[in-house]
């Protein structure tokens, strides 16, 4: 390979004082001494958590307070790190004899959840959503794997917008009655 | 197909000519040509009912002058095809010579999209709490033929779900679309009608006939036919979606018809078993009570451990505690299982003619109980003809319990093998199997395996490969579905390793593949079969040499014995 050779110039007098650079340094610190502050002191300060965030997938309920997840597996399908393990189980709820199904125990391992929001994106029934939690620590590894009841204690309820058991509910009822027969 | 070529005729699918036999209908016609024609009633083994409408195509023939009996040409001077008006259901009609089916028109694509969206109209799309979601037929040619959204703004019917039928049948009559293929399994096939049709309109649903229920042994083929979620199994319900399943060819182990299976497995754990589609075997069907013998494979009975004396041992000591027993017995006897595969049984000889022993027994211990005429035999052992092609037994028949005893008694037999068998049946008491040598080598504890000195564990039907060879001398393979328990080798393995300690002649490997250049080269009857070589639907192998031996089996599906 051939060497190429630079000719460097030579420094002029300013720059050999540095001066000139200390001066601007200390000016850029001193504009930013008066702006106010990017960083929080978390975690005494906490983050607003901007709509549309990737948290902690959580089951939710629906405001009827009835499970929502039906067991159908499809986030376990498209899980990518297959972080989701769910044992499908029968309900018998005289309530609602459309609800067949809920999970016996829905294992969500976050040591290997990415985050991806792919179970979300998938659920039929909108029953795992991605929250705005963001941190979930333990000293202990089996914690960090969350099992039903925990990932309904952190979903809470969400509001729902199609109420579909209600639906299917009072359709058998008007049938019973004989309104549509 | 039995035809011969010169009566096959010619039809056109898509233009592409496919030679079928007379009296082929539209869908196994196009089929042939690799042209799948959707389609909800028709089943391949029953009758045609031609209700569903999904399998209309276009069809046309061959223009004739209906006068002079002439070809119309065209001005290429080739016969017009005259096409009908209407479309027409391909299942309910036979191809003809030179007919002509066209399955990829408009009006055939506008056919099947009109016929999905009155089947969706009062569908209660419950896909994720449906067990059939993932192979059915409502939701494939909804993603092909669909609309996508719903036009229908009314209420949609309701009807009654979660109706038992049957113990191990459950129907939602909201799923169902009126196929009635189960209806005509009910009368053409178990020949008993306890389904049928009530109501009208869209108000119709399947129903019992009162005082019936669906408690044949053959009542979770309709589950399999359905081509909706309407029928499930009450033993696979919610227990898997099907699409995490690994199907496994394999066989059924329930009797010598051996019925050809799938096992459905995930992750080591089998969910189901299905059957698998033979002609000439089992058709498409199935024994309920075949389908659950998976169950036998994580029960508190299983054996696991190798024992010598009943302390647990490893693999090695008890193969070399076995040799030892082999080589210092005076006689043997040896209860044989008709449920060993081809090559356990091939090993097994070759074990027996290794032991130095003056005297030796051998037997495969008959397993006969009443059949049903159909799927499950009299003999419940699914490989007693395996038994005599590889020359384990020269002929079949129960161990004379009376002269097992007096043979021990005597003392001219001291070491007595058991595979898979429970010797206590055969009049040996506790006594006389302590002063034994007695190897008990099984899948399960029986009640004599407590007094085994040595403790073979075995792998179920779902945990190895091999082959049987079924009632109609029929060579059949089945594939590893699941692993077996930890640390217990195959039983080829194990065979092979012990004849390798009695420094026989042993195969390269254990694998069927290998064991199989063995048996070929040693039985005339396998000779040039190989185990990658033998078909999915079987190879019929010569049986002429064995028809003497007084099979007990009686007449079923496709097998009529040859003294009937």
């Amino acid at each position: 390979m051939a060497i190429k050779v630079l000719d460097r110039k030579p420094l002029s007098l300013a720059e050999r004082t540095y001066l000139p650079q200390i001066i601007s340094g200390l000016g850029i610190t001193l504009r930013n001494m008066l702006k106010p502050p990017v960083t929080l002191q978390y975690p005494e300060e906490k983050p607003v958590i901007p709509k549309g965030y990737r948290g902690v997938p959580t089951l939710v309920k629906d405001p009827n307070g009835r499970e929502k997840c039906v067991s159908c597996q499809l986030c376990e399908f498209v899980c990518p790190p297959k972080a989701i393990r769910i044992t499908p189980g029968e309900i018998a709820d005289p309530e609602n004899p459309h609800v067949e199904k809920a999970p016996k125990d829905f294992e969500l391992n976050m040591l290997r959840c990415i985050y991806c929001g792919l179970c979300e994106e998938v659920c039929p029934e909108e029953a795992i959503v991605l929250q705005d939690l963001y941190s979930l620590n333990s000293e202990a590894r089996e914690e960090i794997v969350l099992h039903k009841d925990k990932l309904y204690e952190l979903g809470g309820t969400l509001p729902d917008k199609h109420f579909k058991w209600d639906k299917k509910k009072k359709a058998a009822e008007d049938a019973a009655s004989g309104d549509s027969h | 197909m039995a035809e011969s070529a010169d009566k096959l005729i010619s039809v056109f699918v898509d233009g592409i000519e496919v030679k079928v036999a007379p009296g082929t209908n539209m869908i196994e016609a196009a089929n042939m040509a690799g042209v799948e024609i959707p389609h909800y009633c028709y089943h391949s083994h029953l009758s045609v009912a031609g209700n569903c409408r999904m399998c209309l195509v276009e069809m046309g023939t061959p223009g004739v002058d209906r006068a002079t009996r002439q070809p119309i040409l065209d001005a290429d001077g080739k016969q017009v095809i005259q096409w009908m008006p209407k479309p027409t259901i391909a299942c309910a009609t036979n191809a003809t010579p030179g007919l002509h089916i066209r399955t990829k028109t408009k009006l055939v694509k506008e056919c099947r999209e009109g016929i999905m969206e009155f089947l969706l109209v009062n569908h209660p799309l419950d896909c994720p709490i449906c067990d059939q979601a993932g192979e059915c037929h409502l939701q494939e040619y909804a993603t092909d033929y669909g609309r996508g959204y719903s036009r229908y703004v009314e209420d949609k019917n309701v009807k009654p779900k979660r109706t038992m039928i049957g113990p191990r049948v459950i129907l939602d009559n909201e799923r169902c679309i009126l196929c009635g293929r189960c209806v005509r399994f009910c009368k053409e096939v178990i020949k008993d009608e306890v389904l049928g049709f009530t109501e009208r309109g869209s108000h119709s649903t399947i129903a019992c006939y009162p005082g019936k229920t669906l408690d044949d042994n053959y009542s979770l083929n309709v589950v399999d036919i359905c081509p909706v979620g309407a029928l499930t199994s009450t033993d696979f319900r919610f227990k898997m979606r099907v699409w995490f399943l690994k199907e496994t060819p394999s066989i059924c182990t329930e009797s010598s018809v051996g019925v050809n299976t799938i096992v459905w497995s995930r992750e080591g754990v089998i969910y189901r078993i299905t059957p698998r589609r033979n002609d000439v075997v089992n058709d498409t069907w199935m024994s309920d009570s075949g389908r659950m013998l998976y169950k036998e494979v994580a029960v508190e009975n299983r054996s696991t451990n190798y024992t010598i004396e009943g302390k647990p041992v490893g693999a090695p000591e008890a193969v070399a505690a076995f040799a030892d027993t082999l080589n210092k017995a005076r006689g043997i006897a040896v209860l044989a299982s008709g449920k060993s595969s081809v090559e356990e049984m091939f090993l097994l000889k070759k074990l027996i003619a290794a032991a130095p022993a003056g005297k030796k027994l051998v037997r495969v211990v008959p397993h006969v109980e009443k059949g049903d005429d159909f799927l499950i035999s009299t003999d419940r052992n699914p490989n007693t003809r395996g038994a005599l092609l590889t020359g384990l037994v020269d002929g079949i028949g129960a161990v004379d319990g009376g002269t097992l005893k007096a043979l021990v008694d005597s003392g001219s037999i001291d070491t007595v093998i058991s595979v898979n068998e429970c010797v206590t049946s055969y009049g040996l008491d506790r006594e006389e199997l302590k002063k034994l040598n007695f190897i008990y080598m099984g899948t399960h504890f029986c009640e004599s395996s407590q007094y085994a000195n040595i403790e073979v564990p075995l792998l179920t039907v779902f945990e190895k490969e091999g082959s049987f060879v079924n009632q109609q001398f029929r060579l059949q393979k089945f594939a590893q579905a699941v692993p077996g328990p930890e640390g217990v080798m195959s039983d080829s393995a194990f065979l092979v390793a012990l004849l390798g300690a009695m420094k026989a002649k042993v195969p390269a490997n254990a694998s069927a593949a290998a064991v199989w250049e063995q048996i070929s080269a040693e039985v005339p009857q396998f000779a040039g079969v190989s185990y990658a070589g033998i078909p999915a639907e079987g190879l019929p192998v010569d049986g002429s040499a064995f028809a003497a031996q007084p099979f007990v089996e009686g007449k079923s599906l496709h097998y009529t014995p040859a003294n009937a």
